[in-house]
């Protein structure tokens, strides 16, 4: 299915024009010829420039799969994806060019623990080839400080929390000025606590870059507070199951949380999601008995 | 001048550091103690009339060190000793510039590990040892076939610690340094190469561990021919050949000494090349 593009909210001043992603008829069956498993079905999804995207649905339903074909880190076996209009893959290129317009966050953080938050955030502009090493480090020591990451600028990630890599990770990304940020579980396994730190910092860059985001979680309020919209996917194959139109104002915090509105848009894509969850327990039964 | 003096500043502190950290206090603990049981246990006999078995017959460390002694002084068991560290480190020298090079292309190139890997694995299980004969005639010198087989020792470890470190590199620091406009040569240079490096250091280590148990015994089986001998190995040998057991333990001491040199450089150079293991 495929849905009209969103309406930003009118709190929106600068209303970007870049980052649109469309997604039609997206089909991906891994090892055609062996294991033939097929993680994504005539999927169709229309993301609008500066849009925040939340993706759930149940495990091993495709999400991840979704994200590396825009990535361009695997091909898709048939349907087409744009971004802005230009083709990424298609009918006769199912392999998409990886590129710093669209930056990936991963699920288990992937800064690189040999160099140092600010050498790792300067990394994007010097392989580019469009800074010399001292003015790309220049720059990744101001974008760090922009994110309270002053003080550990010269530390290895090793050094520093999983919170501080994290955010030092959507710095390293937005460095490249990408169209789209592809987010794929970036704050799975940190607690409560740090989990709303990032998401306000997360909030914060969104409202200075309005960026695209494209971002996968299993958290159904913290799909609900990031997200324009939250497209709940089916069991394994992927399609959209349903879409949940977030229309509440930025910026947004915590005062949110407790909103009977709010809680009315996680009851419902709660509804959503578990259908497809039993849908994949059941499966998953059969697969074993 | 100033320079000087402030460096012979921090050498004193850190001198200082060093005998009232604890974990050098403990080593240092252990060895006294160690070297008295020993001690004691030698002149049980003579004390008490019971012979304690086995370190009974091993002279005491006052013995080997009085016969230490008298060893420095002559200028052959240095030219064991400088013979030995210079096969060890020719051999292991080689066997990094050959082996990790060799490695990395095996990681990255799946046509090259095609054709070379299987090779590879049938000769790597023929112990260096066992290659002194054929070394010895097909190298025109004793010397070129010791350091042949001090060469193999470390080249199989080095070799398979490069290539599991490099193919063990995470997919995820790949596909993101791509995904930030890095070319395939970025990816080996930056990617691949740092990620490989704590492989490179640990078969460095165990590599040169196997390096001088090899040159030992190449050295004692090749015996002090004209054209190349000596070394601690042959040290080793001639001392117990001579009957002088004192020796043969100074010789054996020696050899624990120039192991723990060698590994501590390698751990130094390690530690100076990857500041991101340090907290480790
Ligand atoms: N390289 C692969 N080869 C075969 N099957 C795969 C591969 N990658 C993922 N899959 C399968 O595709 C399905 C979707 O995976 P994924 O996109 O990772 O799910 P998730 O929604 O949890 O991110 C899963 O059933 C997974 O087992
Ligand atoms: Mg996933």
């Amino acid at each position: 299915m495929t849905t009209a593009a969103h309406q930003q909210p009118a709190t929106d001043k600068n209303a970007s024009t870049k980052g649109a992603i469309s997604i039609r008829n997206v089909t991906k069956i891994y090892d055609p010829k062996g294991a033939n498993v097929l993680a994504v079905d005539d999927c169709s999804l229309e993301i609008a420039p500066a849009e925040v995207c939340m993706i759930v649905g149940p495990s091993g339903c495709g999400k991840t799969t979704l994200l590396n074909a825009i990535a361009g880190f695997h091909s898709i076996t048939s349907g087409q994806i744009d971004l802005d209009g230009e083709m990424l893959c298609g009918p006769d290129k199912p392999l998409a060019d990886q590129g710093a317009d669209r930056v990936v966050v991963f699920q288990n953080g992937a800064l690189f623990p040999w160099k140092t938050l600010a050498d790792n955030v300067a990394y994007g502009p010097i392989v580019q080839g469009l800074m010399n090493k001292a003015d790309a480090r220049e720059k990744a020591i101001s974008m760090l400080s922009e994110a309270g990451l002053s003080g550990v600028a010269d530390k290895y990630p090793g050094e520093v929390s999983s919170g501080m890599a994290r955010r030092a990770e959507i710095v390293r990304a937005l460095i490249n000025d990408p169209k789209v940020l592809l987010l794929d579980e970036p704050y799975r396994a940190m607690d409560a606590l740090t989990k709303s730190i990032m998401h306000e910092s997360l909030l914060e860059v969104y409202d200075r870059t309005r960026v695209t985001i494209f971002f996968i979680t299993h958290d159904l309020e913290e799909a609900i507070f990031l997200g324009d919209r939250v497209i709940v996917m089916t069991t394994r194959p992927a399609r959209t199951k349903k879409i949940v139109e977030v229309k509440i104002n930025r910026p947004r915090d915590y005062r949110l949380l407790s909103s009977e509105e709010f809680r009315i848009l996680v009851q419902e894509t709660k509804e959503a999601v578990h259908e497809e969850a039993v849908k994949a327990f059941e499966a998953g039964e059969r697969e074993l008995a | 001048m100033g320079k000087a003096s402030k460096r012979q500043e921090t050498l004193g502190a850190r001198a200082k550091a060093l005998v009232s950290d604890l974990t050098f206090r403990r080593g240092v603990l252990s060895i006294l103690i160690f070297l008295t049981l020993w001690e004691i246990g030698f002149r049980f006999n003579e004390w008490f009339g019971v012979m304690v078995p086995f370190v009974g017959k091993v002279d005491a460390p006052s013995i080997v060190a009085t016969r230490w002694s008298d060893v420095v002084l002559l200028p052959g068991y240095w030219e064991s000793w400088y013979l030995s560290m210079g096969r060890v480190f020719l051999g292991f020298l080689i066997a990094q510039i050959i082996g990790i090079p060799f490695g990395l292309a095996m990681a990255v190139n799946k046509y090259f590990r095609g054709m070379f890997f299987p090779p590879f694995e049938i000769l790597r299980p023929i112990p260096p040892l066992a290659w002194v004969p054929a070394s010895i005639i097909f190298w025109p010198t004793t010397e070129l076939s010791i350091m042949f087989v001090t060469f193999l020792g470390a080249f199989y470890t080095i070799v398979i610690n490069v290539l599991g470190g490099a193919r063990a590199v995470d997919i995820q620091y790949l596909r993101a340094a791509q995904s930030m406009g890095a070319t395939q040569w970025d990816l080996f240079r930056k990617i691949i190469l740092p990620g490989t490096l704590p492989s490179i250091f640990i078969g460095a280590a165990v590599g040169m561990g196997i390096t001088w148990e090899v040159v030992l015994a190449a050295e004692m089986i090749s015996g002090g021919g004209q054209q190349s001998g000596g070394g601690l190995g042959f040290f080793i040998w001639s001392s117990y050949m001579g009957g002088v057991m004192d020796q043969v333990i100074v010789g054996m001491i020696s050899i624990g000494l120039a192991g723990y040199i060698s590994s501590s450089l390698i751990r130094y150079i390690g530690y100076r090349s990857m500041p991101w293991r340090r907290m480790f």
